[in-house]
């Protein structure tokens, strides 16, 4: 049990039980009934895997990202130009030759992915820009290219099967759950299973000294910005296919904060060096939990950015270990006084 | 894709002059209320200072509703070569580039400028050079900060975002039967359209329903995205609703998803009205899975030669002049109507 306290995973899934407690006893249980509806579960808890699913995505992709202490702050805009992709060939407004076809306008748009995250590969591996800058470059383009795909409108589908991407459900769970499964298992399974986890770190503590010890740096970066650019197009895919169209302005606005939000909550350091995936998936939950949580209790709109940062800052500070030791030194002095 | 409409508006420019001298009577479509042209029949093409000339700075291009507004004016003038003159500038999102070209409109020495700004704040100083010029000023659909002293316009054509909030809570009055539970999706917080559309909407509501209750009001930002997320979690606190106002038409699309997403049938189990008769809205109308949507109209370009020309007269004109919009029922909502929606 020890054990466990100590890995990454902890403190995130302590953050993620007592918000969902708390939600539990202040909403009386309600918050977590679950029914039956057309063949499916439906209830709060699955509102929260749904539409964290695209988080969980994010998640995965910018982990490693972050873990290489690099950062993407673009992903949102690769949203924006995946979803519009997509939507504009399944509405044949684009590339007309492939009759809609579902699967190949998914498959496009996850290549464009791998090609903007190539494109700030590139940039960061070969051509040593500072992360942050090299992908803004694309965060501010992306949503132009994104409208220029897309015409400046918001492309409305009625395609049922692209729809699945967000509203299908097998055994009852919604399916954008199992491309989160599945994304962190292949991720899990290439950075436990082979040496590639490894990598990811040693360039994140030091990349010179992991040149010197004969690791491709530019070549591994590369592939983890490719890596991300993928994860971000299939957020793009299920946030657009759950509004059955291709909003450019407002897809994925702003998320590559939440992203980068889930992983800090996880744990993994921003500055880079060692990661949990699995912490930075419960970071995304615990992410989506406050947003469900916030619309599930009414809190008036005029105060819902503050009070999300209130519930931000309770968890980081309750994940600061320099912030404990001091609770408890004062919480300690306290005590004495008390007693004499 | 601009370019080629450029060129193809530039064309019908061209021929309508070209059409103008030989044919009279030339126009496609009836110039409602310009009185000039059908007095006088066979038109010799008009001396260059009786013409109507018009500068407008469009913002540039945000979205399918601003380019309909753009192609709006741009077809009118070019219907209307005979009797208007138009100067078009696109100022690409930035108000400096606005200003810019209003400046060289006042160097043009045109009748009449006409702009949407782009920002509330800082047309003291251009707006200044206008009245001191003697140009009459047009803002187009949007105002500017209400401190700003509203001498330095002449008038504003736009959209009554109150009288829309109102227009949607009676027809979700109609729609309830006088009675039921309300939810309201709200747009962007501090947003003058989404403050002023709830202040219509909650303040009909109290006055006149006495029947029905707005259980609950949330913010979903004018997005698709966020509507559907906002009423996922509406249908799951509360077990009966039965109407939803939204306060633009992405909103209730999003809402829409989530109602399937709850078993129940949108526009049926729980009736949606929205705002602004996007084309979208429309087709959701036409498949019966939405009931209403209250218009807030792009298409401003008869008001605004209009107006225009009343100003060149010397007519003295309203403050702010009421866009024309119109509430969509299903009942008005036919096929033919969503064709012809411009966005």
């Amino acid at each position: 049990m020890k054990k466990f306290k100590n890995r990454m995973e902890f403190r995130p899934l302590l953050s993620l039980i007592v918000i969902l407690v708390a939600c539990g006893i202040l909403s009386g249980g309600s918050f977590f009934s679950l029914q039956i509806v057309d063949g499916h579960l439906y209830g709060r808890l699955i509102d929260i895997l749904r539409n964290g699913s695209r988080y969980m995505v994010l998640a995965t992709g910018m982990t490693m990202v972050l873990a290489t202490g690099g950062t993407d702050i673009s992903v949102g805009s690769v949203m924006a130009i995946s979803g519009a992709l997509a939507c504009s060939i399944v509405d044949m407004r684009i590339l007309p030759g492939l009759g809609g076809n579902t699967l190949a306008a998914v498959v496009i748009a996850l290549a464009v992915g791998a090609l903007c995250g190539a494109w700030n590969g590139f940039l960061v591996a070969k051509l040593k820009v500072q992360p942050i800058v090299a992908t803004m470059i694309l965060m501010t383009a992306g949503r132009g290219i994104a409208q220029l795909i897309a015409d400046g409108k918001i492309v409305t589908i009625t395609s049922d099967s692209y729809y699945y991407i967000n509203g299908g459900y097998i055994l009852g769970l919604p399916f954008p759950l199992y491309i989160a499964a599945f994304m962190l298992i292949a991720a899990l399974l290439i950075t436990k299973k082979t040496a590639f986890g490894l990598a990811v770190e040693a360039i994140g503590v030091n990349s010179r000294s992991a040149r010197l010890a004969g690791i491709k740096v530019d070549r591994n970066i590369w592939l983890i910005y490719i890596f991300c650019g993928v994860c971000a197009a299939i957020a793009g895919l299920i946030e657009s296919a759950g509004i059955k169209g291709a909003d450019c302005n407002n897809c994925g606005l702003m998320i590559e904060m939440d992203g980068i939000l889930a992983v800090a909550i996880g744990g993994t350091s921003l500055s880079g060096g060692r990661f949990s995936l699995i912490a930075s998936i419960i970071g995304a939950l615990v992410v989506q939990t406050i947003t469900t949580m916030i619309l599930a209790f009414g809190v008036a709109p005029e105060v819902i950015r503050v009070f999300k940062a209130l519930i931000v800052i309770v968890i980081c500070l309750a994940q600061s270990p320099a912030f404990i030791a001091k609770m408890k030194e004062a919480f300690g002095r306290k005590k004495v006084v008390a007693q004499s | 894709m601009k370019k080629i409409f450029a060129l193809l508006l530039t064309l019908v420019m061209v021929l309508a002059l070209a059409a103008c001298g030989s044919q009279p009577a030339n126009d496609p479509a009836p110039a409602p209320s310009d009185g000039g042209q059908t007095d006088t029949p066979a038109p010799p093409p008009a001396p260059e200072n009786t013409k109507l000339v018009v500068g407008f700075a469009q913002i540039g291009q945000e979205s399918g509703w601003r380019d309909a507004e753009t192609n709006d004016v741009q077809w009118y003038a070019a219907r209307n070569t005979d009797t208007v003159e138009l100067h078009f500038a696109d100022a690409q999102q930035k108000q400096e580039n606005q200003i810019k070209a209003i400046r060289s409109f006042i160097e043009m020495g045109v009748d009449v400028i006409a702009f949407p700004p782009v920002v509330e704040t800082g047309w003291e100083a251009v707006l200044t050079e206008c009245q001191e010029a003697g140009i009459p000023v047009i803002l187009v659909d949007r105002g500017i900060d209400a401190n700003t002293d509203d001498s330095l316009y002449t008038t504003m054509i736009a959209s009554d975002h109150v009288w829309a909030g109102e227009q949607a809570a009676i027809a979700m009055n109609d729609l309830l039967g006088g009675s039921g539970v309300v939810v309201e999706l709200e747009g962007t917080v501090g947003a003058s359209a989404a403050v002023q559309r709830k202040q219509g909407f909650d303040e009909y509501m109290a006055a006149n329903c006495s029947g029905i209750e707005i259980a609950a009001s949330q913010t979903g930002d004018f997005t698709r995205a966020q509507g559907k997320e906002v009423m996922e979690s509406f249908l799951k606190t509360y077990d009966k609703i039965d109407g939803v106002f939204c306060h633009n038409d992405d909103m209730a699309l999003g809402a829409i998803e989530a109602i399937k997403e709850a078993g129940l049938k949108p526009g049926v189990d729980i009736k949606i009205v929205g705002v602004d008769g996007v084309k979208g809205a429309f087709e959701a109308i036409l498949a019966g899975e939405m009931n209403c949507t209250v218009e807030c109209t792009p298409i401003l370009a008869n008001q605004i030669f209009d107006t225009a020309a009343k100003l060149k007269a010397g007519e003295s004109v309203e403050k702010w002049i009421m866009s024309a919009d119109e509430v969509y029922t299903s009942d008005r909502v036919t096929e033919d109507v969503v064709a012809g929606r411009a966005y």
